[in-house]
């Protein structure tokens, strides 16, 4: 028995089909010249990505969510990477513990954690605020980076770090001129998904967002349960393109950090 | 070497093990977030539990089990539930017979591209659940891709109505949890021998016969998680229910997130979010247990 059989492959290839038909539909839509959404479309156009440049709340909110994820990413590598070093480099009682209570986050459902979070900031006046939607996405990306990190610090190789402190350098200077430097394709991965996460979170943003700061999820939903027409095919279109883009991004930076890193 | 000549080195740990980082310093900022945005809203949301909602519909502060004993009183809530378990039921079978094949495809294949196959298997994980529920909502659609088939061929003359209702849902939230099942199911399938079933198969067993009696009774266990996992996940689906049921399904997520935002009767909101963990934990504890059994 080699490799997995005719019936099997079949099964799987229908099973892909229908994994890949909801993202086919949309690309091939997003160009539809039709008023609503009739598949296939009867004549192909570029007007729906002329009336999105044209669309102003959901291009607002798009720049509102690039902003965000932007200081999302930033404020929880700031936060997780330390925390990571220290679960990867102590050996203290708790740390089992310590690394359970930063995965915590993970085990509720973001419907819980948005209903949390309305209760929580309605009296501190942060919904619909850009520094509530921040604290909020953090809540889902804070324990990626800690995770991620704490392996990708675990892989690295003890020898560099011993080396560079035997040869007298501070802790700090071994982290800041050996550890991170070595830890740089993890750093940019992480990174990049912690702005993923952040750019594509809608649950808890729909629980705590606002008229006055809305995220470009939250829009989207908004406009497929008001609207039937094809400009939300053509954001997706975009959308699909940037998350592409980010991961070829990564993949050629993290591929040359490594090649520096040799 | 070093250490021999110098006094000191013997007490000095080799490696810069943390002795001289300060490591609560810098466990202390993510632990300090973590308390204050996670665990105290959590704990918040369960004392929000114990308030009263007065008669003009504002929360006031109490802690009795009022609320508690309100919501359990409605009947809509027990047909809440049941319409829950019933969609994540449904969802989660069928996302298992969509799974499976692919799952057991992935784990065999000697493809070069299997690591693309992978990747392309767990896709929906990658795009954004609203630019899905949209193509679902195109191709499901009264004059989508599947209507369109239908009635070119001339089996139905009016559209049948796919979206908007519980097909909809159900489709749209397989769909949803399929790269999670498939993941597990592989995690899972690391336990196959593939021996055995060579063994079967070179005593003459068809390989349908090969398949239920051997690998699919091997497979059990990565079955039971995966199920379980689907499951927990379909429970607490919001965003799907919500686009694909087009505001006529009703399950517990929509109605949490219906009393905590347009209802503003936060009480209620908590009571049901906390059941709702309650019957996800219970859940997530079976799961676990049969996954268990079966190993055996």
């Amino acid at each position: 028995m080699n490799g997995a059989g005719r019936v099997l492959s079949t099964l799987a290839g229908i099973v892909y089909a229908m994994i890949l038909a909801p993202i086919v539909v949309v690309v091939a839509l997003a160009f539809s010249a039709d008023d609503f959404i009739v598949f296939p479309p009867s004549g192909y156009s570029f007007r729906w990505f002329q009336a999105l440049a044209g669309n102003g709340p959901l291009l607002d909110a798009l720049l509102l969510s690039a902003q965000i994820a932007c200081v999302v990413t930033a404020l929880s590598l700031l936060l997780g990477v330390p925390a990571a070093l220290a679960l990867n480099k102590g050996s203290f009682p708790g740390r089992e513990a310590l690394q359970g209570f930063f995965l915590a986050p993970l085990l509720l459902p973001t419907l819980i954690i948005g209903l949390a979070l309305l209760l929580f900031f309605t009296p501190l006046h942060l919904t619909a605020t850009l520094p509530g939607l921040v604290l909020g996405h953090m809540i889902v990306t804070l324990p990626f980076v800690i995770r991620m990190m704490t392996t990708a610090f675990s892989t690295l190789p003890d020898d560099i770090e011993a080396a560079a402190a035997t040869l007298g350098a501070t802790p700090w200077r071994v982290v800041r001129r050996v550890t991170l430097p070595l830890a740089a394709p993890g750093l940019v991965a992480c990174g990049a998904l912690s702005f993923l996460l952040s750019f594509d979170e809608t649950v808890i943003s729909l629980f705590i967002a606002g008229p006055r700061a809305s995220t470009l999820p939250v829009e989207m939903v908004r406009y497929v349960e008001g609207r039937t027409d094809p400009m939300v095919a053509a954001l997706s279109v975009v959308l699909i393109a940037a998350t592409l883009l980010v991961v070829i991004l990564v993949e050629r930076l993290v591929g040359v950090a490594r090649a520096v890193g040799n | 070497m070093t250490d021999a000549l110098h006094p000191l080195a013997a007490e000095r740990p080799a490696l810069p093990r943390g002795r001289r980082l300060p490591l609560p310093l810098l466990v202390l900022p993510a632990a300090l977030f973590v308390l204050a945005v996670y665990v105290w809203p959590t704990l918040g949301l369960f004392r929000t539990a114990f308030n009263e909602v007065g008669p003009t519909g504002a929360m006031v502060e109490a802690w009795s089990l009022q609320t508690t004993r309100e919501v359990f009183a409605d009947s809509f809530t027990a047909e809440l539930t049941l319409n829950s378990l019933w969609l994540s039921l449904v969802a989660t079978a069928l996302a298992l017979a969509l799974s499976y094949p692919v799952a057991l495809f992935l784990f065999r294949t000697r493809s070069r591209f299997r690591g693309l196959l992978a990747v392309v298997a767990i896709m929906p994980m990658l795009v954004s659940g609203v630019v899905r529920i949209f193509g679902w909502l195109a191709i499901l659609g009264d004059r989508g891709l599947v209507n369109g088939i239908a009635q070119w061929l001339g089996l139905i003359s009016t559209p049948m109505r796919l979206v908007f209702n519980w097909t909809g849902v159900t489709i749209g939230l397989a769909e949803s949890i399929m790269p999670y099942m498939i993941l597990a199911l592989l995690a899972g399938f690391g336990r196959l021998d593939r021996t055995l079933e060579e063994a079967a198969r070179s005593l003459g067993a068809t390989p349908l016969r090969c398949f239920l009696r051997v690998t699919l009774p091997l497979s059990l266990p990565a079955i039971a998680l995966a199920a379980g996992l689907g499951f927990v996940l379909s429970m607490s689906s919001y965003i799907t229910p919500r686009l694909m049921g087009g505001g006529r399904i009703f399950v517990l997520a929509t109605e949490i997130y219906e009393q905590a935002t347009t209802n503003t009767n936060w009480p209620v909101a908590a009571v049901l979010a906390i059941y709702t963990l309650v019957l996800l934990l219970a859940l997530a504890v079976v799961a676990r247990l049969a996954a268990r059994r079966l190993q055996r």
